[in-house]
């Protein structure tokens, strides 16, 4: 694989695993807006270890139940506050873990920290792939019902029994456990850090993936990064207004297919349509 | 030196205001948080900059940039609201993305990615009050976010337009049946979010000699903080939790490190929301119904 091409299929897989930290919250109608804090607490968490000579598996790993942990301790009180108030709760998590890591003269400060080991593209493959089996067989059980059921109806879903808060904790954890994951990734293939990496772009962008693919299906953020990651690529030779287009996709896409790109709907018609041929 | 610092911290916080009473209305009234505010906030300076580079004065400057801002702030309302009604919460909120993306590139495009110097007829003036260095330009800056803040409260609450959208803020579909015409009172409340942000924007010009692409993320978030601090939805919330935000920041800055500034004001906002949520002002009620 050429130099660019293994860079770009990095970046797809790290957008991917972030996506796919957005989609928990999401799945159960929860914004999380703090992705870029818990890739960031996954990336140093790792990237640290890593460089005291842990291995690249623990080391990853280690940077992914931190950041789950930190998932945890946030979600408990910040699920107390829904909707606008989570979005703004987990915003300010982040900027403030962004801001924390750049005032923190171990791990390099503003100037950035360098991680010594690499990881090939091969690797994070798998890793990406574990991700998606894990969301796949999350979303199979009772407890991807569940999701699925607060996200609909929260109240309708109490009534019958669904433990809403209990839920929701437990997924805005997973999905930062997933952050953790990406973190990890991007910090063990570009091997360098910097703080202002994390910001609430990269938040943004996580969530955009997820919401413009789909929320209805487990497959909708894969296809949402999948596309908005190489689409901005394609059009790399019209340089800045490919922003401008991104930008205009995503709100022609939000008007004309609020659900995201891949619907239930859409794959039943497509199965619908095989079976004839 | 401490009461230059809050005295700047002041003069700041009149634009701050500015943008949290911007983002509150639409949190206040419709549940939203509207992310192409930072956008509006931009084009408002960047628009006034290139007018006044063209040579138009400064008066004609600003109208330009507020009739921009205004009819940005009117289209984003058909694609944030209008069409997309009974939608999932999230989509609104993903379009107005949408749209500070657009428009962030588009400025870039026209523009370029670096910082432009604000051609204010003004400069840098100032004078001395009681030892302290006032500078002019931020002093009549504030001045006018004062009025506009007070003139808003007055649209709220003493006009037809304000009694609908206080009515919009209880219930959309009860205020429509009782008569109150709800697309045009929305699009009067986008209309004034989008001017309070565009003369934040070009405010901000004038009192601090700079315009960027970029201008508007980092004064949202410090919006954004200081809405939360005052309490969502309430007027003299947003300017009280601004006044203190921008001193917050202006005394970090001068006292503590310009790189402590994020972890004091993001760490307060924080804290607030999960001890108390409603923050300074606001209203419990409106706050356990919301969420």
């Amino acid at each position: 694989m050429s130099g660019y091409a293994s860079q770009i299929a990095a970046i797809l897989i790290v957008n991917i695993v972030a996506a796919y930290s957005a989609y928990m919250p999401l799945a159960c109608g929860q914004l999380n807006l703090g992705i870029a804090g818990f890739m960031a607490i996954g990336a140093y968490t790792s990237a640290v270890l890593s460089n005291h000579g842990f291995a690249l598996e623990v080391s990853i790993l280690c940077g992914a139940c931190a950041s789950t942990i930190a998932g945890f301790a946030v979600s408990l009180p910040v699920l107390r506050a829904r909707g606008i108030y989570l979005t703004i709760a987990t915003l300010a998590f982040s900027e403030v873990v962004a801001a924390v890591l750049l005032n923190l003269h171990v791990v390099g400060a503003a100037s950035g920290f360098v991680v010594a080991d690499h990881m090939s593209v091969v690797p994070m493959f798998v890793t990406m792939l574990i991700v998606l089996a894990v969301v796949g067989w999350l979303s199979s059980t009772r407890f991807g019902l569940c999701m699925t059921a607060v996200r609909n109806d929260g109240r309708g879903a109490a009534v019958f029994g669904v433990k809403v808060r209990r839920v929701e904790v437990a997924a805005l954890t997973i999905g930062a456990g997933f952050a953790g994951v990406a973190g990890a990734l991007y910090a063990h293939h570009f091997n360098y850090l910097e703080a202002q990496h994390f910001n609430v772009l990269l938040s943004t962008y996580a969530l955009l993936y997820a919401l413009l693919g789909g929320l209805q299906t487990p497959f909708g953020p894969l296809i949402g990064a999948v596309v908005f990651t190489l689409v901005p690529e394609i059009l790399r030779s019209t340089d800045q207004w490919r922003y401008v287009g991104f930008g205009i996709c995503i709100i022609l896409l939000m008007l004309l297919r609020p659900e995201g790109l891949l619907t239930k709907r859409l794959i039943h018609e497509l199965r619908f349509r095989r079976r004839p041929a | 030196m401490l009461a230059q610092q809050v005295v700047n911290g002041l003069l700041l916080g009149g634009i701050y205001a500015l943008v949290a009473l911007a983002f509150s209305l639409t949190i206040g009234i419709l549940n939203f948080l509207n992310f192409s505010i930072p956008a509006l906030f931009m084009l408002g300076g960047v628009v006034s900059c290139a007018m006044l580079a063209k040579g138009y004065s400064i008066a004609v400057s600003i109208a330009i940039a507020l009739v921009v801002t205004g009819a940005v702030s009117l289209v984003i309302e058909r694609f944030t609201f209008r069409w997309l009604k009974n939608v999932d919460s999230h989509i609104p909120l993903v379009s107005s993305l949408g749209f500070l993306i657009l428009f962030e590139n588009l400025v870039v495009i026209y523009f370029g990615s670096d910082a432009v110097g604000y051609p204010s007829p003004f400069g840098g003036a100032s004078i001395r009050l009681a030892g302290v260095l006032v500078s002019l330009p931020q002093l009549a800056s504030f001045a006018i976010s004062l009025l506009l803040i007070v003139g808003c409260y007055f649209v709220v609450t003493r006009t037809k337009l304000g009694r609908g959208l206080r009515s919009i803020a209880e219930s959309p579909d009860i205020s429509g049946m009782l008569g109150v015409d709800v697309g045009r009172t929305v699009s009067g409340m986008y209309l004034i979010s989008g001017l309070l942000a565009g003369m934040g924007g070009a405010l901000f010009g004038i009192s601090y000699l700079q315009v960027s692409w970029d201008m508007g993320s980092e004064v949202a978030l410090k919006g954004i903080s200081a809405m939360v601090l005052g309490g969502m939805g309430n007027i003299w919330g947003a300017l009280l939790g601004a006044l203190i935000i921008a001193i917050v920041e202006v005394l970090t800055i001068s006292y503590v490190s310009s790189e402590a500034v994020n972890v004091i004001v993001y760490g307060v906002l924080l804290g607030l929301i999960l001890v108390m949520p409603n923050g300074l002002l606001g209203d419990r009620a409106v706050l356990i119904e919301r969420m």
